[in-house]
C-alpha cells in the first residue's frame, strides 16, 4: 500500500517519458499518453486519499533507508487533499488543452513533469527533497509559461525564472540554517530537534525567516508577487489555468507544512514576531492585491492580482493556527484552485471565441457566448463568497478561526476584502449582462456564432472543462462537512 | 570583531557572494548578467552549506581510523543543488536566446518598452 506513494510521483514521470518517446514515431500522440497517465494518477491519488482520510497516515522510506536518515514520503489528510487536487485539476485542464493549448509532444512531457513535481512537493517528508521538487515544479512552470508563441511569453518566463529561483534559493538557505542547527533534514525529526535547540536560537529564527520569505515568493505574497501577473498573462490559456490553480496552491501547502510540521505552533508562540510577520504580510496582500486587481484592464492580469489577495486569506488562516482556521485554509485552497482555474479557462474560452482579453471587451458577453458568460458569472460569485458556493465556506471558516483567535484586525481585513473582491468582479458582471456588445465586434461575433459554433476554434472539451469548474465550485460545498470530519485527525496532529 | 570574522571566513565569503549575486540579479539591466548574478547568488548558498560541514583537520569519512571527519551529507545535497542550478541556467539562457531573436536586444528595460508597445 505504501508503495503507492512512490508511484504517485513515478506515474507522471513515466508518462512524461512515454509522451516524449511516442513523439518520435508520430506527432500528436502526446495528448492520449498524457490523458491515460493522468487517469491512472487520479485513480492512484483517490486510493491514497481514501485510505488516509479514513484515519491512516501512510509513510514510505525511499530506497529502503529508514527515516530520519533516508528520504521519507508521508501523506496525511492535508497532503492527500493536495495530491487529489493536483491530479484532478491537471486532468480537467488537459481536456481543455486538447484544442486550446500548445499541442506538441514536448508540451505534454513538460505538463506531466509539472504534475510530478507538484505531487512530489505534496507527499515528501524531507525538507531538502521539498527543495528539489520545488525546483522541478519551478523549471517546468517556467518552460510552460514560455511555451506561448509570442515574445511576451519568453520575457514572462524569464522574469518568473529569475524571481522564482531567488525564492527557492532563499528557501534552500533557510534549510541550510536548520541543518546547521540540528543536523537533520527529515521534517518530523526537524520539529523535535529544533525544539531541542531552542526557539530563541538565532539559527532557528534565521531558518524560519529565510524559509518563510522564500516560500512567500513562490506563493506570490505582496510585495514578492511581481512575477505573477506577467507570468499568468503571458502564458498560453491552458497553462495559465494550470499554473494559477496549482503552483501557488501547492507552494502554500508547503508553507503550511513547514510552519506547522517543522517549526510547529509552539515556535509561533515562543516568537511572537513570527506570527506578526505572517499576519502582517497576509493583511497587506489581501488589501493591496484587491486594490491592484481593481486597477487592471486585462482580464488575466486582474485574475492574477486577485490570486495575491486570495492567498493572503490562506496565510491569514495559517497565522492564527487553530483548527477552524485550518479547515478553512484547506477548503479555501481547494476551492480557490477550482474557481481560479475555472476563471482562467473561461477567460481563455472567451478570448478564443471573441478575441476579447480586456475588461472593456466583455461588454454584452451574455448575448454572444451565453454558456461562457454563465460559467464566468457563477465562478465570479463563488469567488466573492456568495453562500452556496465553496468560496463562501472557505472564507466563513477562516473568519470564524480569526474570531476564535481574537485577531480582530484580520477579521476586519477579510470582511473588507470581500467588498474589494466584489469591486473588481461586479464590474465584469455588469458589463457581461447589462451592456450591449460593442458595435464593431458584434457583427464579427455574430458571424462566428452563426457558423457551426466552432468557427473560432472553441471546442466542446473547452466548454466542458469551464462548465465543470463552475459546477464543482458550487457542488464541492456539499462535501465540506464530511471533509471537515475526515480532516480532524490530521489537525489534531498538526495542532496538538 | 575582526578576529571573529576571520574565524568565519567561509561564511563571510558566502554572504559577500549572496550580496553581490542579489545586487546583480536585481540591479543589472543586461539579461545575461542577471543570470550570472543568479549563479553567483546560488554559489553563495552552496558555499554556506558546504562550509557548515567543514571541520579543521578532519578527513573524509571513508577512513576507518577514529578521527574527526567531515559530514558528507551537505556535499551530497549541494551536488544535487548544483545540478538544479545548471538546469536553471540552461533554461534561462534558452529563453534569453528566444528573447534576443524576438526583440533584438538583451537589455531588460528595452525589452519591457517594446513589450508595452505591443
Amino acid at each position: 500500500m505504501s508503495d503507492l506513494l512512490a508511484l504517485l510521483v513515478v506515474i507522471p514521470l513515466l508518462g512524461a517519458l512515454a509522451s516524449l518517446a511516442a513523439g518520435i514515431g508520430r506527432d500528436r500522440t502526446g495528448w492520449y499518453v498524457a490523458a491515460a497517465t493522468l487517469a491512472v494518477q487520479v485513480a492512484a491519488a483517490a486510493t491514497v486519499a481514501g485510505r488516509v482520510l479514513t484515519g491512516d497516515r501512510i509513510s514510505y522510506a525511499v530506497g529502503g533507508y529508514e527515516p530520519p536518515f533516508g528520504i521519507e514520503l508521508v501523506v496525511d489528510g492535508l497532503s492527500a487533499t493536495m495530491v487529489v487536487l493536483v491530479a484532478v485539476v491537471a486532468l480537467g485542464v488537459l481536456a481543455y488543452a486538447r484544442r486550446a493549448g500548445p499541442r506538441s509532444n514536448r508540451f505534454y512531457t513538460t505538463y506531466l513533469l509539472l504534475v510530478a513535481g507538484l505531487t512530489g512537493m505534496s507527499v515528501t517528508g524531507d525538507a531538502f527533497n521539498l527543495y528539489v521538487f520545488l525546483e522541478i515544479t519551478g523549471l517546468t512552470a517556467y518552460a510552460l509559461v514560455a511555451s506561448g508563441d509570442r515574445g511576451r511569453s519568453a520575457v514572462a518566463g524569464l522574469k518568473y525564472l529569475l524571481v522564482g529561483t531567488f525564492g527557492a534559493s532563499l528557501y534552500l538557505l533557510g534549510i541550510g540554517y536548520a541543518y546547521v542547527a540540528t543536523g537533520t533534514l527529515n521534517m518530523a525529526d526537524l520539529s523535535t530537534q529544533l525544539a531541542a535547540v531552542g526557539y530563541g536560537s538565532p539559527l532557528v529564527r534565521a531558518a524560519f525567516a529565510f524559509v518563510v520569505v522564500g516560500l512567500f515568493v513562490k506563493v506570490a505574497m505582496f510585495p514578492l508577487h511581481t512575477w505573477q501577473p506577467e507570468a499568468y498573462a503571458g502564458a498560453p490559456d491552458s497553462v495559465s489555468a494550470l499554473i494559477a490553480s496549482l503552483v501557488s496552491t501547492v507552494s502554500a501547502y508547503a508553507l503550511v507544512r513547514l510552519v506547522l510540521t517543522v517549526f510547529t505552533p509552539e515556535f509561533l508562540e515562543a516568537v511572537p514576531f513570527a506570527r506578526t510577520l505572517l499576519a502582517a504580510v497576509a493583511a497587506v496582500s489581501i488589501v493591496v492585491g484587491s486594490l491592484l486587481a481593481v486597477a487592471q484592464t486585462e482580464i488575466k492580469r486582474m485574475l492574477a492580482y486577485s490570486s495575491v489577495s486570495q492567498f493572503g486569506l490562506v496565510v491569514a488562516a495559517l497565522s492564527v493556527t487553530n483548527g477552524t482556521a485550518l479547515v478553512g485554509l484547506a477548503v479555501h485552497l481547494v476551492g480557490h484552485a477550482v474557481m481560479k482555474g475555472g476563471l482562467f479557462l473561461t477567460a481563455g474560452l472567451v478570448s478564443t471565441g471573441t478575441g476579447g482579453r480586456s475588461v472593456r471587451e466583455y461588454d454584452g458577453l451574455a448575448a454572444r457566448m451565453p454558456v461562457a458568460a454563465g460559467a464566468f458569472g457563477v465562478l465570479v460569485l463563488a469567488m466573492v463568497g456568495v453562500p452556496p458556493a465553496v468560496g463562501f465556506l472557505g472564507k466563513w471558516y477562516i473568519v470564524l478561526g480569526t474570531l476564535e483567535a481574537g485577531a480582530w484586525g484580520l477579521t476586519a481585513v477579510i470582511l473588507l476584502s470581500t467588498l474589494l473582491t466584489l469591486a473588481y468582479f461586479a464590474r465584469l458582471l455588469e458589463r457581461m449582462y447589462f451592456r450591449d456588445s460593442p458595435a464593431g465586434t458584434a457583427d464579427a461575433a455574430a458571424v462566428a456564432d452563426g457558423g457551426d459554433g466552432d468557427a473560432r476554434g472553441v471546442s466542446t472539451g473547452m466548454y466542458a472543462a469551464a462548465v465543470a469548474a463552475a459546477l464543482l465550485a458550487v457542488a464541492l460545498s456539499a462535501a465540506v462537512p464530511a471533509y471537515e470530519a475526515a480532516l480532524a485527525p490530521t489537525i489534531e496532529v498538526l495542532l496538538p | 570583531m575582526i578576529a571573529a570574522l576571520a574565524d568565519r571566513a567561509y561564511f563571510v565569503a558566502a554572504f559577500l557572494l549572496l550580496g553581490i549575486g542579489s545586487y546583480m540579479l536585481i540591479g543589472d539591466r543586461n539579461l545575461v548578467k542577471k543570470v550570472i548574478g543568479m549563479n553567483v547568488f546560488q554559489a553563495g548558498i552552496f558555499l554556506f552549506i558546504v562550509a557548515s560541514a567543514f571541520v579543521t583537520g578532519a578527513s573524509a569519512p571513508l577512513l576507518s581510523e577514529p578521527a574527526p571527519y567531515v559530514s558528507p551529507l551537505p556535499h551530497v545535497l549541494i551536488l544535487t543543488a548544483i545540478v538544479v542550478g545548471v538546469s536553471l541556467t540552461a533554461v534561462a539562457l534558452g529563453l534569453i536566446v528566444r528573447i534576443y531573436a524576438e526583440y533584438g536586444t538583451l537589455r531588460a528595460d528595452l525589452v519591457e518598452e517594446v513589450g508595452d508597445g505591443e
